[in-house]
């Protein structure tokens, strides 16, 4: 079982100015297997509840919790919550120059698992992975992230959520950037880890697009750095229909 | 942090300079010690060499001391002590600077490397040379020639370790259509000197690749210049270097294109890390008014481990003729990206090894292209001891 609680969280940045608040206050519950959407204009501070919740060091927590199984990640470093079950597949992956993504794997897998995994059902899990996800198994030997075309980010982000199979995965804006097919691929690889038991998602993302794929449990609407209203995947298609006007008319 | 990769603009500067007749930062070469004062330290060439660590290896003093070389040969493959004539004969280029001019004045013996034309020798088993010193009380100067004949195919590797003052020149002379892949170790002791020169005329349609790895010494200056016989030429210069505190590492480099149509591709790649811990990375092109049609970009990297180092990184490009395919220069130095460790921290990897996993790909990408199989596995583990013995005692207490 797994549950990500996020309470009144408050974020900010630094910027020329002084520091700067992005997130106002969210709380969010994601419980045992769930799937909750986020939807927002740009700037709205989505995947600034991506990175924070993450860890990234450029964003500074001022108030509220974050609990993973009643545990306060908000204490861990960036490296213990990945170990503590987080995942997060990023809008913009990363290049690692001479670091192959076989190499990347096994050494995240060791990480996570705190063991190195078995050889053999390894190299066997890795080769399926990749080949659910339309990537030919040349693409072990390549460097993380170097020259990878948009699409292949995202289906390597998606293979590392499966091999490293942690209790929650955000997923920040997964489908930007994809065809029609590699949404599809993509969609699949995140359907097959919410098929495994107790398994929570976080989707962000700013089109309603990828929700025909990935059936949503609970959508929130995310403005201006706070959560303007949550309901149920019908709220998905309203915003489908009427954009994010409604919602941006009421917070001025 | 400065990061430039103005090539297009140093290609105007230099133009707009008018003709230049022979490069500022390598004065014409002679034998003639004359040619090469000796240097007050104020010079541009040797501005960033700290001279009082050099322990008087510039003033002169005849020295019959030796290196003890022990080498493996493939068939056809002769080293033989020859004479100065004959070095020079065999197509030795002549001393670019005052180190050079000494080794080529001072030698005790003169050795010539000889790869017969049309060898084709195979990747896995190449000419080594292991030059071991004593101790850094020996003075020794070092002067070879490597001649590969024409069409031949050779891997060369000269590996440096112990200790001593060594003051070497070297000349590889590549055949017309030949490959030739030559490797310098510097994996010496702490204590060791070296000044060293490795001076490459390329034949026509010939390939060479050089690459210089240093790890040890406590000062290490070292020179890889490349020339050209004729047209059709291309040569890579690559260097690897790991400078611990107190170290002093240098690399100057030059691509001479003095024939048309010819190719420079340099890429040189340091980490630093420990208080004092100095880099010099000087590259320079001359690209000769002959020399149209000429392609050549050279790149340097540092990554800069703790507080307390400093690298020097000086590009310079000097153009007498516009007519060429290409030309262009990039040079950086910088701590860790924050971005790339967040990424990997975010997939459950601890700090250290996070870092040790950049290191790793920062220096596998240029290992990878050396293009020797064996020796690549060989510096894999060296520098991977390297990353363990010495990086991480800094790394580790800084968190």
């Amino acid at each position: 079982m797994s549950t990500l609680e996020i309470k009144d969280l408050h974020v900010s940045v630094t910027t020329e100015d002084g520091p700067k608040e992005i997130l106002k206050g969210v709380t969010l519950t994601i419980g045992d297997g769930e799937t909750h959407a986020i939807m927002g204009p740009n700037g709205s501070g989505k995947s600034t509840l991506a990175y924070s919740v993450a860890g990234h060091p450029k964003y500074q927590v001022t108030g509220g919790t974050v609990l993973l199984d009643g545990v306060d990640v908000l204490e861990m470093s960036v490296d213990e919550r990945a170990r503590a079950g987080l995942f997060l597949a990023m809008q913009y992956p990363v290049e690692v120059p001479g670091v192959s993504v076989t190499n990347f794997l096994r050494t995240a897998k060791t990480a996570i698992d705190g063991e190195a995994p078995k050889l053999r059902t390894w190299v066997k899990d890795v080769n399926k992975s990749l080949a659910d996800l339309d990537l030919d198994p040349s693409f072990a030997q390549r460097s993380v992230n170097e020259g990878f075309s948009g699409g292949e980010k995202k289906r390597h982000e998606i293979a590392q959520l499966e091999l490293l199979d942690p209790k929650i995965a955000i997923l920040d804006e997964t489908d930007s950037g994809l065809d029609i097919d590699a949404l599809k691929v993509v969609s699949e690889g995140v359907n097959r880890y919410r098929a495994r038991e107790g398994k929570g998602v976080l989707l962000i993302t700013h089109y309603t697009r990828i929700l025909r794929y990935i059936q949503p449990d609970r959508v929130h609407v995310f403005v201006a750095g706070r959560v303007a209203e949550s309901g149920g995947p019908e709220l998905a298609d309203e915003l489908e229909a009427n954009g994010y006007e409604r919602f941006l008319t009421a917070t001025v | 942090m400065t990061v430039t990769d103005a090539a297009r603009e140093s290609v105007e500067a230099s133009l707009e300079q008018g003709h230049l007749s022979f490069s500022h930062l390598n004065p014409p070469p002679s034998y003639d010690l004359a040619d090469h004062p000796l240097p007050t330290g104020r010079e541009e060439i040797w501005r960033f060499t700290p001279i009082k660590r050099l322990r008087g290896m510039l003033e002169g003093e005849p020295s019959a001391t030796q290196l003890t070389w022990d080498s493996t040969l493939p068939d056809g493959v002769t080293l033989t002590q020859v004479s100065a004539e004959e070095a020079r004969a065999a197509g030795e280029l002549a001393p670019n600077d005052r180190p050079a001019a000494l080794a080529a004045e001072h030698a005790a013996h003169t050795v010539l490397l000889d790869v017969p034309a049309d060898l084709e020798l195979d990747d896995e088993h190449p000419v080594v040379l292991r030059l071991h010193g004593e101790s850094v009380d020996d003075l020794v100067y070092g002067r070879l020639v490597v001649r590969v004949g024409r069409h031949a195919k050779a891997t060369i590797a000269i590996v440096h370790t112990g200790s001593a003052r060594y003051v070497a020149t070297t000349t590889v002379v590549v055949g017309d259509g030949a490959q030739v892949n030559v490797v310098s170790l510097q994996d010496w002791a702490d204590d060791a000197v070296h000044l060293g020169r490795d001076a490459i005329r390329v034949g026509r349609d010939a390939h060479v690749r050089h690459t210089s790895v240093s790890f040890g010494g406590d000062v290490v200056r070292m020179h890889a210049n490349v020339e050209y016989d004729a047209p059709g030429g291309a040569a890579e210069l690559l260097g690897l270097y790991f400078a611990d505190a107190g170290q002093h590492l240098e690399h100057r480099l030059f691509a001479d294109h003095n024939q048309p149509r010819t190719k420079s591709n340099v890429l040189y790649k340091g980490a630093l890390q420990g208080d004092k811990a100095h880099t010099v990375w000087i590259g320079n092109v001359l690209i000769r008014k002959i020399a149209e049609g000429i392609e050549t970009y050279e790149e340097n990297r540092n990554l800069v481990l703790t507080d307390g180092c400093h690298a020097d990184s000086v590009p310079n490009l000097e153009i007498e003729t516009g007519e060429i395919e290409g030309a262009g220069h990039a040079s950086a130095t910088a701590r860790f990206d924050d971005e790339q460790l967040f990424y990997l921290r975010t997939r459950g990897i601890s700090d250290k090894e996070a870092k040790r996993l950049v290191l790793h790909g920062f220096f596998q990408d240029l290992i990878r292209k050396i293009g020797v199989p064996s020796l690549e596995a060989k510096l894999t583990e060296t520098v991977e001891d390297e990353l363990a013995k010495n990086v991480f005692r800094g790394v580790e207490t800084e968190q």
